[in-house]
Formats: C-alpha cells, structure tokens, sequence
C-alpha cells in the first residue's frame, strides 16, 4: 500500500473518490487506491484524535488478526479501524486459553494480537511465545490508569509484555423465572441446581481454569488447587454432573438467550450484555470464591503484521474508543480514564464492580493450572465421559 | 522408452504423494505415541506404553464412534437407495440432472453453517415448541445422539447417493425387460437383478461414509453440545486444548487400527455378498 500511496496524486485521488460515489468501486477498494494518508486525513473530522495517530502510524497493511474471546469485541469499534487505517479485522474467536495455548505452541497461527488472561503471560513470556513490547508504539497505554493488582501479571522482571485490556469475574447467570424469582448465592447451589431441578439446562464452560476450579469451590477447595485429591473430587462431581448438562460450550449466550439453558458459568460482559435484554437473569458470583481475572493484549513473537497489531492495541486503548468498548461488551476496563467515560449505570452496576466481600473472596488464576496435566486430562476425561 | 521406466515415471508422482502425505507422518503419530507429553505440553522423545495403557479413559468416545458411524452409515443407506433408485431408474430423464444438482446443492455451502442452521431448528425453540404445540409433549432434541445422527445423515447423505445412483444407472436395461418377459415380478428382479449389480455403489458409498464418521468431530460438536463425544473430539481436546501429543497419537494410531480392522471385515462380508465379484471388492 506504502507504493500505491505514493503515486496518489490529487487528480488520482478526485477520480477514485468519483468512483467509490458512484458505487462501481468498494470502501476498502477506495481506502487501499487512494492510500491511507488521505483516507486518514478525510476520515479527520469524523474520529477527533485518531485520525493523527493513523497518519502517524503511516501504513500498517490491510489485515490485522486478533485471537480473543466471545462477544468480547464491538464490531463498530473494528470497523472503525479499518476505516481510519485501511487494515481489515480479522477476529479468532476461543472458548479457552489452553485451546489458544496449543496453536501458539504448534507454531504459526498467524495471529497479530492474542487477548490472554493474567495466568498465562508468565509461561507465554518464558516460552518466548510473546515478546516484550515496545510502549513507545502504544502512546494511549497509561501504567498509572490502572489498579497494580490488574496490570501486574502484564510486567515480569521490570519488562513489559501485556497491556491491560478487561478485567472481570467469573460467577453464574442464571434465568430467575426458572426458580420462582429465587437467586442462589454460592456454588454448592450451582452444583446442586444443574443436578437437580435445573438438570438438563444448566452448562459449562469448556475450559479447565474455570470447569474445574468452580467444582473446586463446591468443597470449599482453592479455585487453583492442583492438589490430588481435591482434584479428584471435583472430577468426581464433574463427571456426576455431565448427564444433566445442558452443554459444555463457551459460548453460552445463544443458549440462554433461546431458553435451552437456565443457567451457565458465566464471564462478567456476558452477564450484563444478557441482562440487557433478558432482566430475569441474575449473575451470582459464589459465596466461597471463584475467579477474578484480568486480561491482556498481547503479540505473539510470530506475529505476521507486527505494524498493526502494534495500531490496533493503541486504537482500542484510546479512552473514548476504550469506553464505546465498554458499554458494548460490559467488561470494566481496569483504566481509570475510561471509568470515567461510563455511564452512571455501568458505574453503579454491582456485576461490574462486585461488592468487596465478594471480590475478597475471589483469587486470580494461577499460572500453574495452565500447564498442569492433571488438570488437562481431568478437562478432557470429563468431556469424554 | 521402455514399458517399465514409463509406468516407474507415472506412478513417481503419487508414489511421492503417498510417501509423504501418507506413509511418513503415520510413522510419526506411531513414533509420538510411545513418547511422553512436555512440561507445558507437546512431545517428549520417550519410550513408554502408558498411552496405550491409558486409553481405556478414552473408552466412551471410541464407543459412540463404533456405534454411531455405523448406525449412521445404516441410516444414510436406507435413505439414498430409495432416492438413488428413484433418480436413476424411475424419474422422467429430463428432469434427472436437475434432480441430482438438488442433491449437490446444500454441499455449496459450508457443513459448519448448515449445522448451525441444525441447532436453530432442534433448538428449544424450533422443533420442540412446535411438537408441544401440537400438544405431544416437549421433547429435548438438541444435544443429544439423535440430534448428532441428524447432522450426520443431512451432512453425508450425497456422498451415498452418488455411488449407488453410478452403479444403478450402469445397469443394462434389457437385463430388467428379460428379467419381466421370463415371468419374475418387479420385487424379484430387485432382488435378484438390480440390488446384486447396484452392490458396487452400495460398498463404495458406505466405505466412503463410514471412513468419514469416523474421524467426525464438527456433527458432534456443535449438535452435540460437547455431550455426545466422538474419537474425533478427543483427538482435538488432546492436541488443541490438553496438548498431550502421545496420548492423542496413541488414540489416533488406534482409531486408524479399528478403521482398518471394520473395513477389512466389511469388504470380506460384501464380497462374499455379492459373490466375490470384482467390482465390489473394489479395494
């Protein structure tokens, strides 16, 4: 694209711009033949304070691949990128870190971004499968916007190799019109609901961290627990559990937006993004614990298009981009600047900011259970069953 | 040039394409599956048994596979004979090629979105809701066996009519006019004409079908609700989210062993069928 820009001249520029008019060329068609500075410059009065730093930036391609999580993207703000950079968004979405873990570790997924949570940077950086960034190229990161407890896992021996994106809890939503207007409040009642009178529609995610350090809490055990013995209780109540799921799905929006499922291990965005539509679904986040987690943006060493995975982190992390983000998918940021853009009810919502009895109760996930193969075969054993 | 050197230098190619695509990473599945599995995952140089040993945790999903493909397969057959004999035998010829592109159609687009299609229509709120209103009860179809069998016979269904339509359309007619001057009725001249001579179509459409299932992941997948677990699935789990290479060598180098064992029995059984001709015991 660099070469194409340099030989838009004015005139070239005025005929494409007729064309695209005219309907016979696309936008991206447009964007690609008139080169990216002029397509930055035009978009200028559109998007105050991004379209500089896509000039800036000069010309970064026109793709970027980010692997990240369900519904945890707003598609106008990707949209938006493109259009301010002329690089096209391609998303891979994933149920768990682990399935993300095996790609990087097989080689060449071809990813620019990976969206992981806190447990995993220690081993990606040690493994070499992430590489230290260079904050320069991200101007919109502030260290001191965020809480240390949060952005901590991202810096490992003074080294910085993980931006902060969202952080959030893991609790359960459940459809309240199931149990008589009824909220449970801890995971024993989680555990004993999806055998019995939710049996049949209740589900699980389909990844090891949060499967099987919830069965954890049911005996009131760590969340990280790689003892044996407490593992195999929570197999025992993971595979006594099976017959009455609904499913094992990470994705378990559609299921209870449909009906099918009453109630799902559920991340704090796809609570409040349910509860937008759905009022009768409550989030619980147990009595005994769970997981409070953060997570992060981060380049693989084996990224394809570095430019603009580089463009891409500092454009989502522009405070008003930050905050569309936000009120999109429901996750609390973790930066201060962008709490402050939010609306009076993300602020007040006690899913986003849980009460702090609760969140005292909560552990982050341990780097441990990443690599753990009890852990693993316990995941997969209970899948198989 | 001589006969040899010319036959050497056309079979070089697939002899090439066999070697690499074929022979040398099964060694490599077979040599992974007496390794050990890394610290962080992946494969470490070893030589143990424990793989093997181990494989009886993989024992539901290798028996809903070895019951499901076949039954599957069964299900495919009863359906695209008749559909097949309809196409080639029975339908108005002018109508026959567009009735077959009907066949191929739904192939244009992919199997994931069709499945999803599946999961709208066995959903709570697609089949199930309309049963009830008919006042038989609410019955739970999504994520079930039947709802995997569903996917598989609307994924695979013309991948057994093709062969069979092949074979029934080769029949010579006037095989079937003897047949009825000689005083055989219509059920007879099936039986003993065109079922002997479709058998062809038949043993190439099952084996295709069945190899198939049994390396089937998506149907269950997505229909299945991670709930019905296929070989397929555990190959899966254990390289793209558990990362034990061995153990998933060593379910992979058994499902290719069962596979060979089923299929040999399958063809011996069909060729004996058909009275050991040829065609047939195409392999």
């Amino acid at each position: 694209m660099t070469d194409r820009r340099a030989t838009a001249t004015e005139r070239h520029f005025l005929q494409t711009l007729e064309s695209y008019r005219k309907g016979s060329i696309s936008r991206r068609d447009f964007l690609a033949r008139t080169g990216l500075g002029l397509a930055a410059a035009a978009m200028a009065g559109a998007m105050p304070g991004l379209a500089r730093q896509a000039w800036a930036q000069g010309s970064i391609g026109d793709r970027v691949v980010i692997a990240t999580w369900p519904n945890y993207h707003a598609p106008e703000s990707l949209e938006a990128f493109r259009a301010a950079t002329g690089a096209a968004v391609d998303v891979n979405v994933f149920g768990s870190n682990e399935e993300m873990l095996a790609k990087l570790q097989a080689g060449g997924a071809g990813w620019d971004v990976v969206v992981a949570t806190n447990y995993t940077i220690s081993t990606y950086a040690e493994q070499g499968i992430i590489e230290e960034l260079d904050l320069s190229r991200i101007p919109n990161f502030d260290p001191s916007a965020f809480d240390a407890r949060f952005a901590g896992p991202g810096v490992i021996d003074g080294k910085t190799y993980a931006i902060p994106r969202n952080i959030g809890t893991t609790g359960y939503c459940v459809n309240t019109s199931e149990l008589d207007g009824a909220t449970p409040a801890t995971w024993k009642e989680f555990w004993d609901l999806a055998r019995d009178q939710l049996s049949g529609r209740a589900m699980v995610h389909d990844y090891q961290l949060t499967a099987i350090g919830n069965a954890l809490k049911y005996y009131g055990y760590s969340f990280n627990s790689v003892d044996p013995a407490e593992l195999a209780d929570a197999e025992k109540l993971l595979i006594d559990t099976k017959p009455h799921l609904f499913a094992i799905n990470s994705d378990y929006q559609p299921s209870m937006r449909s009906g099918d499922a009453a109630m799902s291990m559920c991340w704090t965005g796809d609570a409040v993004q349910l509860q937008r539509d759905m009022p009768e679904i409550a989030y619980v986040l147990g009595r005994e614990g769970g997981e409070l987690w953060s997570d992060f943006f981060t380049v693989p060493a084996s990224a394809p298009h570095r430019d603009a995975a580089y463009a891409l982190i500092n454009f989502l992390l522009a405070p008003e981009m930050a905050a569309q983000e936000a009120r999109f998918h429901g996750y609390p940021t973790g930066d201060r600047r962008v709490d402050a853009l939010l609306p009076d009810e993300m602020r007040n919502s006690p899913i986003l900011y849980p009460a702090a009895e609760l969140l005292n109760a909560l552990e982050f996930g341990a780097a441990v259970t990443l690599t753990n193969p009890e852990r693993a075969e316990i995941m997969a054993r209970f899948k198989s069953a | 040039m001589r006969p040899a050197l010319r036959t050497t230098l056309f079979l070089a190619p697939a002899t090439a394409w066999l070697l690499f695509m074929l022979v040398l990473p099964l060694l490599v599945v077979v040599l992974f599956s007496f390794g050990e599995r890394g610290a962080a995952g992946g494969y470490v140089p070893a030589f143990t048994l424990d793989n093997y040993a181990n494989l009886s945790a993989r024992w539901t999903a290798f028996r809903n596979t070895i019951l499901l493909a076949p039954l599957g397969t069964v299900l495919c057959l009863l359906i695209a004979y008749p559909l097949a004999y309809h196409l080639a035998i029975k339908a108005d010829p002018r109508w026959r090629t567009i009735l077959l592109i009907l066949v191929i159609v739904p192939f244009w687009t992919s199997i994931l979105i069709r499945s999803y299609a599946w999961i709208q229509i066995l959903g709570g709120n697609g089949l199930p809701r309309l049963i009830a209103e008919l006042g038989l009860g609410r019955p739970r179809l999504i994520n079930t066996p039947f709802a995997v069998l569903v996917g598989i016979v609307y994924g695979y269904l013309p991948l057994m009519v093709f062969p069979i339509h092949v074979a029934l359309e080769k029949i010579d007619r006037r095989l079937l006019e003897a047949s009825a001057d000689l005083g055989s009725p219509p059920w007879r001249t099936f039986l003993q004409i065109t079922l002997p001579l479709s058998l062809a179509g038949v043993a190439t459409g099952s084996m295709l079908v069945f190899i198939l299932l049994m390396g089937e992941f998506l149907i269950p997948q997505i229909l299945g609700g991670g709930k019905v677990f296929f070989v397929g699935n555990a190959l899966v789990d254990l390289f793209l989210q558990s990362r034990n290479w061995p153990f998933g060598a060593a379910v992979a180098a058994t499902l290719v062993l069962v596979m060979l064992v089923t299929v040999t029995i399958y063809l011996r059984a069909m060729k004996r069928l058909s009275g050991g001709r040829d065609d047939v015991s195409m392999m």
